[in-house]
């Protein structure tokens, strides 16, 4: 068998590489396009005055709203968004706990269920956490509760971003 | 007169062998409930088609009102609902026929499960109809968002979660899904276009292919 490409096959090499730097350059853009947001760089986030201060923080967890400003594409909330944490000491560390359920991301609450005190409850499957978000096992979550990034500034306390895990 | 105009086209395009290798074609006894009532069980299948059209139509109206903008969506909805004639029926339909697609769907896929229709030489075709009813979820998931209220908010949250624990790739689908971090703006877009044109899109070809195996290898024999 020769090893000479025939007329034949280089016309269908040809053809085919043709067609597949056209196909590839029509998809190209396109697919590009559909998965920009999983390759874009979130912006760091800042740290906000929360209006509490320092010593006002107790070993119970009190609910805190600070108000974010973020832009959703081409869309920026007016008044911001409303965001909560759960604030307390726990010995000499402070925390700020989202209150995002690590289950499946609905809002747990502080000492709401009579049956579970003191401890974090999800109403949508019973997930359970300790006061310092860790995950009661046997419940649903399986991942502590996620913290913010905490600063002290002039004995207040800032907020900032989500740690990452 | 409509023979007239039938034999006038007829005649110029040939349509006859058109229509008659589409609809005419014999059914077994088996499938038939004229001879055996039990045979309706056969009948999901036309069902969901039938509700799957209806789908489309309805979807085609309610395109014409809504507006997928996170400002706009709801209100645009409760405008169609409410202040539209017919509005409630319109999108009844939608509403109601998209549970009804997915139960006789699901109906459709037992048959076929327990008449052993799946197996050689139609091994194929169960995976093309596996296909369907993954678009068939991924239209019900993506709809689910598009009237912008907390149900429909909270639910694709919690959809996306469950995506996002995928091991490794999950936080890149929750993103791509999203069209960012959040669950927002861009997510009711995406979910849009994924609603009315990729997913409608994939499910008619996956239906052609499903359509034409089954008029190649013919209904399965009976029990």
């Amino acid at each position: 068998m020769s090893k000479k490409v025939s007329r034949r096959q280089f016309l269908t090499y040809t053809l085919g590489g043709t067609a597949g730097f056209l196909a590839s350059g029509l998809l190209f853009p396109m697919v590009r396009f559909a998965v920009d947001p999983m390759l874009k760089k979130g912006e760091a986030g800042n740290f906000l005055d929360v209006g509490l201060k320092v010593d006002e923080i107790t070993d119970t967890p009190i609910s805190v709203k600070f108000v974010i400003h973020r832009k959703d594409g081409w869309y920026e909330p007016p008044k911001g968004e409303t965001m909560t944490a759960w604030v307390l000491k726990e010995g000499n560390e402070i925390l700020a706990l989202s209150p995002v359920c690590k289950h499946l991301g609905c809002t747990v609450s502080y000492n709401t269920n009579p049956q579970f005190k003191n401890e974090f409850f999800c109403p949508c499957h019973f997930g359970r956490y300790t006061k310092d978000g860790t995950n009661v096992p046997g419940t649903p979550p399986a991942k502590p509760l996620d913290r913010y990034e905490t600063k002290i500034e002039n004995g207040k306390l800032l907020i900032g971003p989500l740690k990452k895990a | 007169m409509l023979r007239a105009i039938y034999d006038w086209v007829d005649e110029r395009l040939d349509i006859t062998p058109i229509w008659r290798d589409v609809a005419d074609h014999e059914v077994p006894e088996h499938v038939n409930p004229a001879h055996h009532f039990s045979a309706f069980i056969y009948c999901f299948g036309g069902l969901t088609f039938f509700v799957v059209v209806i789908q489309i139509l309805s979807g085609m109206f309610l395109a014409m009102y809504y507006v997928p903008d996170i400002v706009n969506a709801h209100a645009s909805v409760n405008y169609l609902q409410n202040e539209i004639a017919m509005g409630a029926i319109v999108r009844g339909m939608h509403h109601w026929g998209a549970s009804v697609a997915i139960v006789m769907l699901f109906l459709h896929t037992l048959r076929v499960f327990f008449t052993g229709s799946y197996k050689h030489p139609r091994e194929f075709n169960w995976v093309v109809g596996m296909l369907i009813f993954a678009v068939m979820l991924g239209l019900g998931f993506t709809g689910y968002l598009l009237p912008w209220d907390n149900k429909a908010y909270f639910a694709t949250k919690v959809g996306v979660e469950i995506a996002a624990s995928v091991p490794v790739i999950g936080p890149y689908i929750a993103i791509f899904l999203q069209g960012g971090d959040i669950v927002g703006a861009q997510t009711l877009a995406r979910f849009f276009a994924l609603h009315v044109f990729f997913l409608p899109a994939a499910l008619l070809a996956l239906l052609g292919v499903h359509f034409i195996l089954i008029r190649r290898q013919g209904i399965s024999g009976p029990l």
